[in-house]
């Protein structure tokens, strides 16, 4: 018989329960407020009592009001569907629910029950199969679902029958299953899982190596991210975190996208409501919100689902991943999941780590990361999770738990730089600051020389070199005056500037400029490396700014023309004419 | 308040604190609204019978034998079309000398809207000062707070940007503002003709700070209920939010409370962003936009109270004196308002964005040549040129006595590229200096 309770304290969210028999932590249960259920999850467990905490506004709530445990813990429901909707933390469908307001206790289905899905079978009677092997497949939206084996299934089974290709709902059975010891067991389009448990039912997990395209030119270039990598955005409020993240969700090169919006404005989310359905993706020519789901739990949604909305959204990419498919997850922003955490670890008078964080956050953050990665799967397909989260801190003070927990676990750093975001340089990464570690993995490089090229790699670095010379001379030109310096030094200067304006700024809202296809990306690079290897003749220093402004002008002039274009090749030319007009040796290739 | 007369009497208090008192009592809810010898309270915690309430006005002079009363609801305003042209407390009671609302009574601080419902912000607010309407244009649905110094005459801009703003309503949210404030809004509205459309709810330093909890949530539920029921476009202002922030301090803090930054309580940011996520388009064409203000302390904005409000606003206001002009500016470098991108060349000219961000860029070059000269360092012709321009930008775009037109605003700025700059200095696209700024070599 399911374990009861009744509440016998109330602080905000935490409500204390004593209950009548066995429970487990983690575990879900429901408070019968006033004939509406309120989802709550057990955070702790004393003698007599339980700690859960209220999804909900505990408002009006009274003791003695019984409660219900389930049994299990916080579990998501995975199957067809999933894609284009948009859920809340707990994987309820927003837009299933009445009315303008959020009503207390109103959980509505994630899946459509009622709906008739065309199955075709993979496996036949006699295969062997486990947990996560293909036994099926629908067409959801342009993605073709598998119906796997339910990841709780443990050992080995034999398929013992499957449907013929037809129409079937989620909840029909379709295929049965033999365990080792000749039970039978069936299996529909549906299973569920527990959210804060990772899914493993794959083969291997190797280092990533991938190069995933974003159309964002200083993180493909200078701190590129792979399939199944993960890295993180920390940045000051108004740096363009948010952006940084929409930009990835258009443009990303991945076969679905999953955002998590957690504890941030619900404007951004209206965003991606408005502009998504409307917008192509330019691989398949459908729209956007067709690959994409949602997990908002905004700001001003229950506290207590904001943990539980990116471990949702990560049970979903992982899901999705099995099926060996691409996914991208984003979550903005994790701080807000760590503040979750933390208001509740201070109601529980837990004794507090640095800023009050409760003292596990490192291990909760690293944990989280590790469940992204690229993974082959039993049947020898690969799939990935890509997980990029935003950061937070507090102050603008990236000497703060959060970040700091997170630039331990995530191996790609993008920091935005409160300097370059006042000075309008977007998207403001300061792409001398951060970094990404694949670019050291050999199998990075392997990679990227055969499908990009193979001066790929020393092109970037020497790139990079470029801008951390500039930055060096422009400290020297700030200390010793303008005319205290060798005209060369204006000149080193000027051509890292030529780089920053013209690869590293990118208009975030400019039809064309926004984004960056790899071989144009790798065609700018060339060309802005052969002006910085190019020698000009200058007579003093003055000359220097006005002659770079007006390459730097073209050079931006091209990238908001349509690459090859006839506009593009005009600028071109026109570029052309302005180096030769000061470049000591002629440079045929420009 | 009146007591009806099934409602039971308390009379033994067990604890009392400095903002709390404690005591057995069942039945009660989470929330519950109180009265302690006739002193507002609200239920924050229970620990089996032990019910612990939050005296609003404090608990001096409290005895431990204090009448109590649970009112059996949380917080409530009475809300009707008679609420327009009336003062209020923090209560929602009138302070005006009027008569009681006799309308229909809501709880404030109800839920929150299903983000999927939201419609997405699009009207352009027009201000006539152009370091809003050009740099940070404003957009109905928008939440923004002016982020000042206490010097800075904060209350008074957002009090000309309200009556500008053509909204159906706008609701003050008074707290902890100096009674000369409070009637400087009184007059201001009054003078302006415009009182049939403003509602205030206000704490003043007169009033205790706890109070001043409440105001907020009374103002949006006021706005709420236009905005939803009437489908109108409210304005909320809410000033001083930094006075808001220390209040939720100083009870948490009375509270025993683990605190976190500068002794804020650890869900600042969550107690913030309730409020200012009230600020929504709604589908049938009602609207709640909210302008606060944040007053800073030596213009520190890493302080945890502007720096949570930044995360959570949809940009923020900075005021600050420019020297070389002696007027005060909306400061482009510090100001963002993040809606802008909705409106900026779609509802206004298609050269906007680009004029407003290379006069901004053409700003920031100016305040790097002052650095030299503060260095020592002898300027170039172009550091000149930018240093001049600055000038006449500030005067007549920057600062907060400009009122005119955006089609004007960038226009000027176009005036003024064209007497400084050539074209390629300005890195606007071509195909818009060709159209706009034909002048330009
Ligand atoms: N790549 C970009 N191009 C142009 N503007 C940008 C870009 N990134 C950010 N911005 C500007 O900065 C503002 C704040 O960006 P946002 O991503 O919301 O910041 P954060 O999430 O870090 O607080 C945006 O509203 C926009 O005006
Ligand atoms: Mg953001």
């Amino acid at each position: 018989m399911a374990t009861t309770g009744k509440v016998v304290g109330i602080i905000s969210n935490l409500v204390v329960v004593k209950v009548s028999g066995p429970v487990s932590q983690n575990e879900i249960c429901y408070i019968n407020h006033d004939a509406v259920k309120l989802m709550a999850e057990v955070i702790r467990i004393g003698s007599e009592n339980a700690y859960i905490q209220v999804f909900e506004s505990t408002r009006g709530l009274k003791t003695g009001t019984p409660v219900e445990f389930t049994g299990h813990m916080l579990e998501a429901t995975l199957g067809p569907g999933i894609l284009s909707k948009n859920f809340d933390g707990l994987q309820h469908d927003l837009d299933k629910m009445e009315g303008v307001f959020l009503q207390k206790g109103d959980y509505t289905h994630p899946l459509e029950v009622d709906k008739d899905w065309s199955f075709k079978p993979l496996a036949k009677v006699g295969d062997e199969v486990e947990a996560g092997s293909w036994l099926g497949e629908v067409t959801e939206n342009w993605i073709a679902h598998k119906i796997m084996v339910p990841f709780k299934f443990k050992g080995d089974f034999k398929v013992k029958k499957i449907v013929v290709a037809g129409d079937y709902k989620i909840e029909d059975t379709i295929a049965i299953l033999e365990d080792e010891d000749g039970n039978e067991h069936e299996v529909s389009m549906i299973q569920k899982w527990p959210v804060k448990v990772p899914i493993k039912t794959y083969k291997n997990k190797p280092r990533p190596a991938k190069f995933l395209e974003t159309g964002i030119r200083v993180i493909d270039s200078f701190t590129p991210i792979v399939e199944g990598g993960t890295g993180f955005i920390p940045g000051p409020f108004g740096t363009g975190k948010t952006v940084l993240q929409h930009a990835l969700s258009k443009q990303a090169d991945a076969d679905m996208i999953v955002v998590a919006a957690c504890g941030e404005r619900a404007n951004e989310v209206v965003e991606i409501f408005a502009e998504f359905p409307e917008l192509d993706d330019p691989r398949t020519g459908r729209k956007l919100m067709e690959r994409t789901t949602i997990i908002a739990n905004t700001s001003n949604m229950p506290v207590a689902a904001r943990e539980a909305s990116v471990y949702t959204a990560m049970t979903i990419a992982e899901y999705y991943r099995s099926m060996g498919l691409k996914i991208l997850l984003l979550a903005d922003s994790t701080s807000r999941w760590a503040q979750a955490l933390r208001e509740m670890s201070n109601r529980m008078e837990e004794l507090p780590g640095p800023d009050a964080f409760p003292m596990d956050l490192p291990a909760i953050i690293s944990n989280f990361y590790s469940r992204a990665g690229f993974v082959n799967l039993n049947n020898g397909e690969t799939g990935s999770v890509t997980f990029i989260g935003t950061v937070s801190p507090a102050g603008g003070n990236l000497k703060e738990p959060v970040t700091e927990a997170t630039k331990k676990a995530a191996r790609c750093f993008y920091a935005l730089s409160q300097n370059r975001a006042d000075s309008k340089r977007y998207p403001a990464i300061d792409a001398v600051e951060s970094y990404s570690k694949y670019l050291e993995y050999p199998e990075y490089v392997d990679y990227v020389s055969k499908a990009i090229s193979p001066k790929w790699v020393d092109n970037i670095l020497e790139a990079r070199n470029i801008l951390v010379r500039g930055r060096e001379t422009y400290e020297q030109i700030n200390i010793l005056g303008d005319d205290g310096v060798p005209i060369h030094y204006h000149e080193t200067f000027w051509k890292s500037e030529v780089i920053d304006f013209v690869i590293l700024q990118q208009d975030a809202f400019d039809k064309i400029d926004a984004s960056t296809p790899i071989e144009r990306q790798q065609y700018m690079l060339e060309k802005v490396l052969n002006i910085n290897n190019t020698k000009f003749a200058f007579e003093h220093f003055e000359e220097v700014n006005p002659y770079f402004k007006k390459i730097i002008n073209v050079l931006k002039q091209m990238n908001y023309s349509e690459f090859e274009s006839e506009q593009f090749k005009k600028f071109e030319k026109e570029l052309g004419e302005i180096i030769n007009e000061k470049a000591v040796v002629e440079t045929k290739q420009i | 308040m009146e007591t009806t007369a099934f409602q039971k009497i308390h009379t033994k208090v067990d604890q009392i604190t400095k903002a709390t008192c404690s005591l057995h009592a069942t039945g009660v809810g989470n929330e519950e609204m109180a009265l302690v010898n006739d002193r507002l309270a609200q239920v924050v915690k229970i620990e089996g019978d032990l019910v612990t309430l939050q005296i609003f006005s404090g608990t001096e002079g409290i005895p431990t034998n204090a009448e109590v009363v649970f009112l059996g609801h949380a917080p409530q305003l009475a809300v009707g079309d008679e609420l327009a042209g009336r003062f209020f407390n923090a209560y929602g009671q009138p302070i005006d000398g009027g008569p009681e609302i006799d309308g229909k009574l809501i709880e404030i601080g109800g839920p929150s809207v299903n983000p999927v419902r939201r419609k997405q912000p699009s009207e352009l607010i027009a201000t006539g000062i152009a370091g809003i309407d050009l740099n940070n244009t404003l957009v109905t649905g928008q939440k923004i707070p002016f982020f000042a110094d206490p010097d800075q005459p904060y209350n008074q801009v957002m009090a000309m940007v309200a009556l500008r703003a053509k909204a159906d309503k706008i609701i003050l949210g008074g707290m902890g503002i100096t009674n000369d404030d409070y009637l400087f809004f009184k007059n201001l509205f009054e003078n302006a003709g415009a009182i049939d459309r403003i509602i205030s709810f206000v704490n003043t330093t007169e009033n205790p700070p706890v109070e001043r909890l409440l105001v907020p949530d009374m103002a949006l539920s006021a706005a709420e209920y236009f905005a939803v029921e009437k489908n109108q476009n409210v304005l909320v202002l809410l000033t001083d939010m930094t006075l808001y922030a220390d209040a939720l301090s100083i009870v948490s803090n009375r509270m025993d409370q683990i605190p976190s930054k500068d002794s804020m309580p650890g869900s600042l940011y969550s107690d913030l962003a309730k409020l200012y996520e009230k600020a929504v388009q709604f589908p049938d064409g009602g609207s709640i936009t909210i302008i606060a203000v944040t007053t800073l302390s030596g213009g520190d904005i890493t302080h945890a109270i502007p720096d949570n409000t930044g995360y959570i606003t949809e940009g923020q206001l900075f005021l600050r004196k420019e020297t070389d002009i002696g007027k005060v500016i909306i400061d482009p470098f510090r100001s963002l308002s993040r809606l802008k991108q909705l409106v900026i060349g779609k509802k206004t000219r298609e050269d906007h964005p680009q004029v407003m961000n290379a006069a901004i860029r053409l700003y920031a070059d100016a305040a790097n040549a002052k650095t030299k000269i503060e260095n020592g360092f002898d300027l170039t012709d172009y550091d000149k040129r930018t240093m001049s321009f600055a000038k006449d930008y500030a005067n007549e775009l920057l600062a907060i006595d400009i009122n005119i037109e955006i089609d004007t605003m960038i226009d000027t700025a176009w005036k003024l590229f064209d007497k400084y700059f050539s074209h390629a200095e300005t890195g606007i696209k071509a195909e818009l200096v060709e159209k706009y700024g034909k002048q330009i070599k």
